[in-house]
């Protein structure tokens, strides 16, 4: 029987480059000898048997010559493939409509329900922390309060600048063509107070925060703490997400306050350059604006901050197993924070609407 | 080669059937959608006894524990902790119960924001009205007990994966619970500190009486400790023996279980 001769070194590279000239010679009734084979590892065993296999079709494919080292090799390149023979990479068929429909509903409706099981459970432990203040864990809130907070400010004080001056340019430009350039202050006052300044502190804290507890709570999740706090008889919704939330909600009028501020003294250093007094500046405002515009941004704020916590807790909680899971968690706590609160600023505008305020 | 059974264990004999019951577990049964992880496991935990449940990788030893310690339902059975039907607690009857035994988690799940001795510190303080000085006093004599009473105030990152399970092991005593569950005590941990921890095991057991049910696969652990095990199979969906691990190891005729004991490995 005609023999197709493999020699030298068989390793993976030369497997690579061997292979397709080895398959066509392997077409006919041959032997495969390797006798001069020096070396051969799983690569090269994987050649050897699939061109003994193809020979094998045409009637040849008998194996000669193998050295002791090199016919271990194949022999457990063999048996391995022996057991895994019904092992194959298969392209997986695209999903039909309806399954990815059906799936996305079952899995929507499920984290409805996760969703409003985590509000029931967190209204019942923040409400039993406000009347019982001693069962809350002081330290805790502090600390977070202190880094969602104190540690926001400077990027709270230097976006709220940024932000008022570059409204303040720009209505400066238009409002100059109706010589009504000193109604700029009251143009950024209004919309900062009313709007303004508590949708970009609860962006803000979504930002910084709401990813931050997500992650911490996730990484306590994957550690099994969470688990822990469980079996020790602790609340974990009192001892991770009260902490959380009522530091969001404290610092939500601070963080706001300094917004505001800042948008001023951004658009108060336009104005002043266009050559109005501060003092004319400051009349605009304060004629213009009104308490309750303060009031209900703050308070409009403080909702928003407890949404933004309670959504990255509640994503915290529900991190999944494997290492993307706690930065899916971080991720999907800033995208439905930003999102949940925009939607919630629509319906305050209609009920601020319909209230006349 | 049969492993020689480690000197630690000394003469350590275990509580005879007379003892008290402080587990009780009937007909136990898992399923996740239609796969049966383990059905109609049923055994019994004697006080003062060290309990192992083994098996290979797989068999659902973490599952049993999970439904031990209250963190998952069963699909079907029931279970009896300290008296109490640990299934129909609920509310702080269940909090009440989950407060009188330990568990030690595979990783050590200390709380990473707390040194070792506020993590002990944590269920004196949420759970016992002792003055702070007694409970600090408390607190230090944990951390002690386990040989880490010189790194109380190291945060969980600063010290190796084996003093971890220890001063994990010590906020699970916090509270001197009568009973304490232990997953994987050894895994991950070099020959020598997981001698170690055995040793601490034992001593816990024969000078604090505490009850210890531990999920391990590590055979010189298991040979070390445990006073009575219970196999699980994976391919049997369930438990395949029960008794003393030395005895099971010398007279069992259970392939599986002989295979486990004398380290067979399946694919030889």
């Amino acid at each position: 029987m005609t023999a197709l001769v493999l020699e030298g070194r068989l390793d993976a590279a030369a497997a690579s480059s061997l292979w397709e000239r080895t398959m066509r010679a392997a077409s006919a009734p041959v032997a495969i000898d390797i006798s001069r084979v020096t070396y051969c590892d799983g690569a090269g065993a994987a050649l050897v048997l699939a061109a003994a296999a193809r020979a094998r079709a045409a009637g040849g494919g008998e194996i000669i010559g193998a050295s002791e080292d090199v016919g271990a090799v194949i022999a457990l390149t063999r048996k391995g493939g022996e057991a895994a023979a019904t092992g194959q990479v298969v392209a997986r068929p695209p999903e039909s409509l309806a399954l990815v429909v059906g799936r996305g509903a079952v899995n929507g409706a499920r984290g409805m329900g996760d969703s409003i099981t985590f509000l029931g459970e967190a209204i019942s432990a923040t409400v039993l922390t406000v009347l019982r203040p001693w069962t809350l864990r002081w330290d805790d809130t502090m600390r977070h309060a202190e880094e969602a907070g104190t540690r926001a400010l400077p990027l709270i004080v230097m976006l709220g600048f940024l932000f008022g001056l570059i409204l303040a340019f720009q209505s400066a430009i238009p409002m100059r063509q109706y010589g009504a350039e000193i109604f700029v202050a009251n143009l950024v006052a209004v919309s900062v107070f009313r709007e303004l300044g508590p949708l970009l502190a609860a962006v803000i804290l979504a930002g910084r925060s709401g990813s931050a507890f997500a992650a911490e709570i996730g990484t306590m999740k994957v550690n099994e703490e969470v688990d822990a706090l469980t079996t020790m008889g602790l609340d974990p919704f009192r001892f991770l997400v009260v902490p959380r939330l009522i530091a969001a909600i404290a610092i939500m009028p601070v963080l706001i306050a300094a917004m505001n501020l800042a948008a001023v003294a951004g658009m108060s250093t336009v104005m002043m350059s266009l050559g109005f007094p501060l003092v004319a500046i400051s009349n605009q405002v304060v004629s213009w604006t009104s308490m309750g515009d303060v009031i209900g941004g703050v308070a409009k704020g403080m909702v928003f901050g407890a949404v933004v916590a309670g959504i990255g807790c509640a994503r915290g909680m529900r991190t999944g197993a494997g290492p993307r899971a706690v930065g899916d968690s971080a991720t999907s706590a800033v995208v439905g924070g930003i999102v949940s609160i925009v939607v919630l600023d629509g319906i305050f505008a209609v009920i601020f609407y319909l209230m006349g305020w | 080669m049969v492993p020689e059974i480690p000197p630690a264990r000394g003469d350590r004999v275990g509580p005879g059937p007379e003892a008290p019951k402080v587990i009780v577990a009937t007909g136990l049964t898992q399923r996740f959608g239609s796969n049966t992880v383990f059905e109609n496991v049923s055994f019994d935990v004697r006080e003062g006894e060290v309990f192992v449940i083994l098996g290979g990788s797989g068999c659902g030893k973490s599952t049993l524990l999970k439904l031990l310690i209250g963190l998952r339902r069963p699909t079907a059975g029931a279970i009896s902790i300290l008296g109490e039907d640990l299934l129909a607690a609920d509310g702080e009857k269940r909090r009440l119960l989950l407060r009188r035994f330990g568990v030690m988690f595979q990783l050590g799940a200390l709380f990473g924001s707390m040194t070792l001795l506020e993590n002990v510190l944590l269920p004196l303080e949420s759970f016992t009205d002792l003055p702070a000085e007694a409970r600090l006093a408390i607190a230090r004599s944990k951390l002690g007990m386990v040989g880490l009473g010189d790194a109380t105030q190291k945060l969980p990152s600063e010290i190796s994966g084996g003093m971890v399970k220890r001063a994990a092991i010590a906020r699970a005593m916090a509270l001197d619970p009568p009973l304490l569950f232990l997953d994987e005590p050894s895994a991950g941990l070099d020959p020598i500190t997981s001698a170690g921890l055995d040793q601490l095991i034992l001593t816990l057991a024969r000078d604090l009486g505490v009850t210890f049910v531990i999920v391990t696969h590590e055979l010189d652990s298991i040979l070390t400790v445990a006073d009575r095990v219970i196999m699980l199979d994976k391919a049997a969906r369930g438990m395949i023996a029960t008794g003393d691990p030395r005895e099971l190891r010398a007279t069992s005729t259970q392939p599986t279980v002989r295979a486990f004991f004398n380290r067979i490995a399946e694919a030889a």
